[in-house]
């Protein structure tokens, strides 16, 4: 054999520098690229929200003006919505989805590097128009990240167009990274592990996929007809033309509402995966599970007029609505039973990402009753478009999906770099992080049913008391992932050995390689009995 | 509830305290109408159920935590399936949100019978504030935040109904059932007051409706809920609800005003009355965008201090403030204002801040360019 095929049989070999980067077609490189990424962009958008925490620390228009305020909740909502949560679960299924199902990589990496370059295209975009807005040349974004025409068309600043390109990138990004799933999880799994088989984090990646296949496409379209009514004389959103602006909020709540299982079906695998390793127990209920994500997944594209109960629906439709929502609760319910008794019995120990687990089961369970109580019509009236809805759903994202995120990172670090984090940072993290998130918004609630309405820059002084508490909490929250910043790149660098189990009752394939693990994670696939 | 939370809420205080106490809520509260009172009954069912779902789940949970720990409980158990539970915990959910279905329907049937309604007023809603067309009566106006700007910049104490205070508020009868139709000029905005539990939005092309009776006199607050613009957070909603014989009196000086202000607009203004009038008009309907010094926004309201519009041609700048500018946020003021209204502020605008044109613009240019 000459050096040449020998060169090539040996997978091991990689670009050097910023090319290693830029051309990366491998799993873990990538997998890397979007984690990194999504944290990034978590202290943008987290850093536009203290401005906006800042600004309500009490009554009075004191840091920016209401203009300005606008801008900083648009860029907030789809900076953490786009940018952070959604890149983040394509990190971690870039990581372990190859690694969990036995393969070598995924089974489209050309693909995986584009739709990672997109991002930092589309967010280029974005941000451009933020700083073009703090350099006085025109207005960011300023209708909050669900755009609702006419607000976002007719009335838009120029930097909309900005604005639609990047949700185009940021689309396309996305169902080529969810098609990556789909065809890595179909075609790739080691042999014996059929679909009933695949680990839960694997099982809810890819029910995520198809709902972003199904419903990018209609965010596109949605921007797109934005496009055309705002430069070429369409009329899709505009009553003066003929066109209905509530049809514009049908149509991006029939993407929006699959969106937001999209953001927490991952959660809810990393979550089943955590919770058996430190309980020492078997996941209870597997295929219960299973179910559970699809019906969710199901029940996600005949729910999203909930967030419209104001439009003037008629009442047939708000029943239906309210119906169909309420039946979310069932499905949900049965995974946060499970994930008790999988708890139950067990013989449980609470590292960080054990913490920030249990952590998600009870606060994300919080955002679950709020949501339940948003579904009850006559009651909505009143908490539509306050900062009721504010606390709900931040307690599923922050409280729920981004603690996931943060579960996965300290649960899979070791395996990612062959270290152990600093387990007393990491927990001294989970504690602020934790303490503060409910400091910041739990009194979101009092504030909304006492009936402040959410985006606005200023307020009467009856709801000062609580959000100056929010604001405080918002502070020591956001500092505290400094801490998190410091764990990951402490542990990148150095620290003790991880061993291959890495965590006592760990199981799965990913944790039968060595840490960290090799480059081309399984390249003979394993037999999964 | 309120036993409980009221402690609890005063111990948050003292962690974030701040010198103006102000009478801060931590729930829901029922209102003044059927409405508003069955809004609230639902809420307190569906939380409290909540309540006892949450202290079970997190009861198992915080068991578990302190029982099933490795030091307490070294060898974990083995089981991984219960049929018999998964489907007790499937039925179970659904019966109880069967029990919060049939209260939930009921309620919300009577809410969105308007039918039989006494009278009717139209709900119009523009950046940044609230028109009310009294249908059949030949009454409407506009309602304007009362605010004073110091106060919002903090140059100036602020007083008890800061940001929900109105110029012209909504006046209603007691006992009777007012239909409220909604609509908007420009974007979509949502007319909400609590203490009546209506909260509809106001689409530009669609008509809305929500009804309210309401039983007892009083003065009830609200805001705009539905994200319209630079100055969502300064549209508030006033609404006075007065006995019959107070609201004919109110209906009959409205009406009085606007024979009044017709009659303004047949003489012949002073530049003082123009330039004094012009400075409230401008500042009630202008100041929001334009700013009260006339300087705007920039890149976003132009100003108007210097501006080639303020100082240039006089036919040009009545067009612009009665046509409004198409595309932009600039409204057509021709409907809105009255003659003497517009032609004051157009009169102040070329006067004020420096522009100094001298020019004086009376009620009888308007007229003749509408």
């Amino acid at each position: 054999m000459n050096a040449v095929v020998e060169e090539h049989l040996n997978h091991d070999h990689k670009p050097t520098g910023i090319g290693r980067w830029l051309f990366s077609t491998n799993h873990k490189d990538i997998g890397s690229m979007y984690l990194w990424f999504a944290f990034t962009m978590f202290f943008i958008g987290g850093a536009l929200a203290l401005i906006i925490r800042a600004e309500l620390f009490q009554p009075g228009m004191q840091i920016v003006e209401p203009e300005f305020f606008n801008q900083l909740t648009t860029l907030h909502g789809l900076i953490m919505v786009f940018g952070v949560i959604m890149p983040a679960f394509v990190g971690l299924a870039n990581w372990q989805l190859p690694m969990m199902i036995g393969a070598p990589d995924m089974a489209l990496p050309r693909m995986n590097n584009w739709s990672f370059w997109l991002l930092p295209a589309a967010f280029g975009l974005l941000i451009a128009s933020l700083i073009m807005s703090i350099m006085g040349m025109g207005s960011a974004p300023n209708f909050g990240w669900t755009f609702y025409a006419p607000l976002s068309t007719t009335y838009g600043p120029d930097s909309t167009d900005y604005f639609i390109f990047s949700v185009h990138l940021m689309g396309i990004s996305s169902v080529m990274g969810a098609i990556n799933v789909i065809a890595t999880i179909m075609n790739m799994r080691a042999p014996g592990m059929n679909y009933m088989k695949m680990p839960i984090f694997v099982w809810t990646w890819f029910i995520t996929a198809y709902l972003l296949i199904a419903v990018m496409p209609v965010l596109a379209g949605a921007v797109t007809m934005m496009l055309t009514d705002r430069h070429f004389g369409t009329s899709f959103f505009d009553a003066a033309g003929g066109g209905d602006p509530v049809m514009f909020q049908h149509i991006f709540w029939f993407f929006g509402h699959p969106e937001v299982y999209i953001m927490i079906l991952p959660a809810f695998g990393i979550i089943s995966q955590i919770v058996p390793t430190f309980a020492r127990k078997p996941l209870f209920g597997y295929s219960s599970m299973v179910y559970a994500t699809a019906s969710i997944a199901f029940l996600s594209f005949i729910v999203w007029a909930h967030h419209m109960f104001t439009t003037g629906m008629p009442v047939a439709g708000e029943l239906f609505f309210m119906y169909s929502t309420m039946l979310i609760a069932v499905p949900t319910g049965v995974k946060v039973f499970n994930w008790i008794s999988t708890m139950w019995k067990g013989s449980l120990t609470f590292e960080t990402p054990m913490l920030f687990a249990i952590a998600f089961i009870f606060l994300f369970t919080m955002g679950g009753f709020t949501g339940l109580m948003l579904c009850i019509v006559p009651a909505d009236f009143q908490y539509h478009d306050t900062y009721f809805v504010v606390a709900h759903f931040h307690y599923v994202l922050v409280t729920g999906a981004a603690f996931s995120i943060m579960a996965a990172v300290y649960y899979w670090l070791p395996k990612w770099t062959g270290n152990m984090y600093d387990e007393k940072l990491g927990k001294l993290h989970f504690w602020l992080t934790c303490i503060s998130a409910n400091v910041l918004f739990f009194p979101m609630h009092f504030v909304g049913l006492a009936g402040m309405p959410r985006r606005i820059p200023d307020y009467a002084l009856q709801f000062a008391e609580f959000n100056q508490m929010a604001s405080i909490g918002a502070f020591v929250f956001g500092f505290s992932q400094l801490i998190f910043l410091y764990v990951v790149i402490k542990c990148v660098r150095g620290g003790k050995k991880a061993t291959n189990e890495v965590w006592e009752g760990a199981k799965g394939l990913e944790f039968e390689l060595p840490s960290p693990a090799p480059f081309h994670s399984y390249t003979t696939p394993p037999q999964v009995k | 509830m309120r036993a409980v939370s009221r402690p609890l809420g005063l111990a948050c205080l003292l962690l974030a305290s701040n010198p103006s106490f102000a009478d801060y809520q931590l729930n829901l509260k029922p209102g003044v109408t059927s409405f508003s009172q069955g809004a609230y009954d639902i809420h307190m069912i569906v939380m409290w159920i909540c309540v006892v779902i949450g202290i079970i789940v997190y009861g198992a949970m915080t068991y578990s935590i302190l029982n099933h720990r490795k030091s307490n409980h070294p060898n974990p158990a083995k089981f991984d399936d219960n049929t018999t539970v998964e489907i007790l915990w499937t039925v179970i959910p659904v019966l109880i949100l069967l029990g919060i279905a049939v209260p939930a329907t009921k309620v919300l049937l009577a809410m969105e019978d308007t039918s039989n309604s006494d009278m009717s007023i139209k709900v119009t809603g523009y950046q940044w504030k609230w028109h009310y067309d009294y249908v059949g009566e030949d009454v409407s106006f506009f309602s304007n935040l009362s605010t004073p700007i110091e106060q919002i910049k903090n140059q100036a104490e602020k007083t008890e109904n800061y940001l929900l205070e109105v110029d012209n508020k909504i006046v209603i009868p007691v006992n009777k059932k007012v239909r409220f139709l909604f609509t908007a000029n420009d974007v979509i905005h949502a007319w909400w007051v609590p203490a009546l539990g209506v909260k509809k939005d106001a689409i530009p092309g669609f008509i809305n409706e929500s009804w309210a009776e309401v039983p007892e006199p009083g003065i009830y607050r609200g805001q705009c809920a539905e994200l319209c613009g630079a100055n969502h957070g300064f549209m508030p909603i006033v609404l006075e609800a007065k006995s019959e014989a107070d609201y004919v009196a109110w209906l009959d000086s409205k009406k009085a005003e606007k024979a009044a202000a017709d009659a303004s607009g047949d003489k012949t203004w002073t530049m003082e009355e123009l330039m004094a009038h012009g400075e409230t008009a401008y500042m009630t309907s202008c100041a929001a965008c334009h700013q009260p010094g006339g300087e705007g926004i920039p890149n976003v309201f132009p100003g108007l201090k210097d501006s080639a519009i303020a100082i240039g041609d006089v036919s040009k700048h009545i067009d612009v403030v009665v046509n409004g500018v198409a595309g932009t946020g600039m409204q057509a003021f021709g409907p809105q204002l009255n003659d003497a209204d517009l032609a004051a502020i157009i009169t102040y605008e070329r006067n004020a801040w420096g522009n100094n044109t001298g020019d004086m613009v009376q009620p009888s240019d308007i007229k003749s360019a509408r």
